[in-house]
């Protein structure tokens, strides 16, 4: 019975904490997210937003606490292909050498075979992905050449392309065109009811209220979360960001 | 040698083939070159030029204690090429000192001990080959064991080719879709430890860090594309080879520096001239000339 109440959720995080060297980073934080559900995560910087991203992915080891993805551990999540992160644009080197092509094809290195060797069906995947984010005529457009937006919409594609039930996206609205930011809106509402679950964090509060069924304000661990509509008050956002009253931040009428 | 002889092609070219140790060295100098420069794609994507000058500086006391007790001097190096990153990490991680500081402090540390333990050691050690390389007189031991260290980093870099390119660019989805990155890491340091084994023979242990990042950084001015990247990237290091010993032969010039030098030179003109990303720019010169 108990195992079938976990599979309800994608994410389940239970009491999580992650500390580097020593320095608590986050701690007693939870989280759960049930197939097609938008989650907006909001706090300042290093209040461990990309922490807590590292940590559902798998690339911090969680120093307490249970995280649970479809009912399973976060290590046969990652074998499994479940969870797909979509970096924010100062995480990616911009200059390397590889072009649009061959880093949605990156989504489907966890299922190919040792080599990497592209199967039809990976063909077909990388295809149809770089099609949904409109980038067709870019190809083999080296990602230096592209525009902020179009590097957005690739990384997008690779997450796409991966066939991901659970979408990390970190600041996927920041140094984006309008073009761009349309097409991602369209493409959540898709998501959504593809059934996939998104978790996205943003220095925008409009996105919030406009995608968002959910919303999970952090400042190293959870100050609240719950519905958008009920949680995400002035007084819950002055306490996330350090006692700032939103109307500094933001302007009176966000 | 005779200016006439010198003044065509073709016997500047075939004359040196009539020793037997220039034929060895040609052929050495461009196997170590071609693993050097296929490794050399990943270190400067990845950034790991300093790493790289670590290595290749730490190897020292590990190719002393092998020659003085008679093993092979590459598994000597291996060990310290592979300790020194080691000890990196680790005082990197336990003290507040910042990353390029312990590097530069570890490998200076590792290459003084080298250099006492020669003066210790009384042994047959050649100091000048060691920091300088000596690709013209290479043992048949050592011609061994450099194409076996060779082949093994190709095959290596071969079968990981891409998830180590993966490694380079995005590290965090390699985790996410359930690829070992830590072997991958690993995996890296082990090839650059192996690589600058192999590339101290040619060009010494102080200028074998050149091996290690300039053909990459000379495709990178080059090519928008990895695989593109990997091939100039070899072929720039096989032909500075080649051209390096030859000019030192003729001339009488110290090789491992010749080497070198003739890397600096390609890359330079790559530097100036590169179509897209040169001082330059041919592309847009060519473009506006039609």
């Amino acid at each position: 019975m108990e195992s079938i109440n976990y599979q309800n959720f994608r994410i389940d995080a239970e009491n999580i904490c992650v500390d580097y060297n020593g320095k608590v980073a986050l701690y007693d934080a939870n989280l759960r997210l049930k197939p097609g559900q938008i989650c907006g995560l909001v706090g300042m910087n290093g209040a461990g937003k990309t922490t807590f991203f590292n940590a559902l992915t798998g690339f911090v080891n969680i120093s307490k606490g249970k995280i649970r993805i479809n009912g399973e551990s976060v290590r046969s999540a990652q074998k499994d292909q479940t969870i797909a992160y979509v970096p924010q644009s100062e995480g990616i080197d911009s200059q390397f050498p590889i072009n649009v092509w061959d880093v949605v094809m990156m989504g489907r290195y966890g299922s190919m075979n040792i080599f990497r060797c592209p199967r039809e069906s990976d063909v077909q995947a990388v295809k149809d992905a770089i099609e949904r984010v409109d980038l067709t005529d870019h190809l083999s457009t080296p990602i230096g050449n592209l525009s902020g937006g179009q590097r957005k919409r690739t990384f997008l594609a690779r997450a796409i392309a991966q066939r991901a039930s659970i979408l990390l996206l970190d600041e996927p609205f920041s140094g984006v065109d309008i073009r761009t930011e349309k097409l991602i809106s369209e493409l959540f509402i898709q998501f959504k009811n593809e059934g996939k679950t998104i978790l996205l964090s943003t220095h925008d509060m409009i996105h919030v209220r406009e995608f968002c069924d959910l919303v999970l304000l952090i400042n190293k661990t959870v100050v609240a979360y719950g519905e958008t509509s009920e949680v995400f008050t002035p007084e819950n956002i002055t306490t996330t960001f350090g006692g700032i009253s939103p109307d500094f931040l933001f302007g009176p009428e966000s | 040698m005779e200016l006439c002889s010198f003044l065509t092609l073709d016997s500047f070219i075939t004359d040196p083939l009539t020793h037997d140790f220039m034929r060895k060295a040609l052929l050495m100098s461009s196997l170590v070159a071609a693993v050097c420069g296929y490794l050399s794609s990943y270190l400067t994507l990845k950034g790991w030029a300093l790493m790289g000058d670590a290595v290749s500086h730490s190897v020292m006391p590990g190719v002393v204690v092998a020659y003085a007790l008679g093993l092979p001097f590459s598994l000597g190096a291996f060990i310290f090429g592979v300790g020194s990153v080691a000890l990196i990490g680790f005082i990197k991680q336990k003290s507040r000192v910042k990353e390029d500081t312990v590097i530069g402090l570890v490998f200076t540390g590792f290459f003084a001990l080298g250099i006492v333990l020669v003066s210790k050691i009384k042994s047959n050690i050649d100091l000048h080959s060691i920091l300088f390389g000596s690709p013209l007189g290479i043992s048949l031991s050592d011609v061994k064991q450099t194409i076996f260290i060779s082949l093994l980093v190709v095959i290596l870099l071969s079968i990981f080719r891409k998830d180590l390119m993966l490694y380079c660019f995005d590290p965090r989805h390699a985790k996410t879709v359930g690829i070992n990155v830590l072997f991958l890491h690993y995996l890296l340091l082990t090839c650059l430890s192996l690589a600058a084994v192999v590339g101290l023979q040619s060009v010494g242990i102080i200028l074998v860090v050149a091996m290690l990042i300039t053909p990459g950084a000379t495709a990178y001015l080059l090519t928008d594309k990895f695989d593109n990247m990997t091939i100039i990237s070899v072929l720039s290091a096989i032909i500075s080879s080649l051209i390096g010993i030859y000019i030192s032969f003729w001339f009488d010039l110290e090789t491992g520096g010749s080497i070198v030098l003739a890397q600096t030179f390609i890359f330079l003109f790559a530097f100036l001239f590169a179509p897209r990303y040169g001082i330059f720019k041919l592309k847009k010169f060519f473009a506006g000339y039609k």
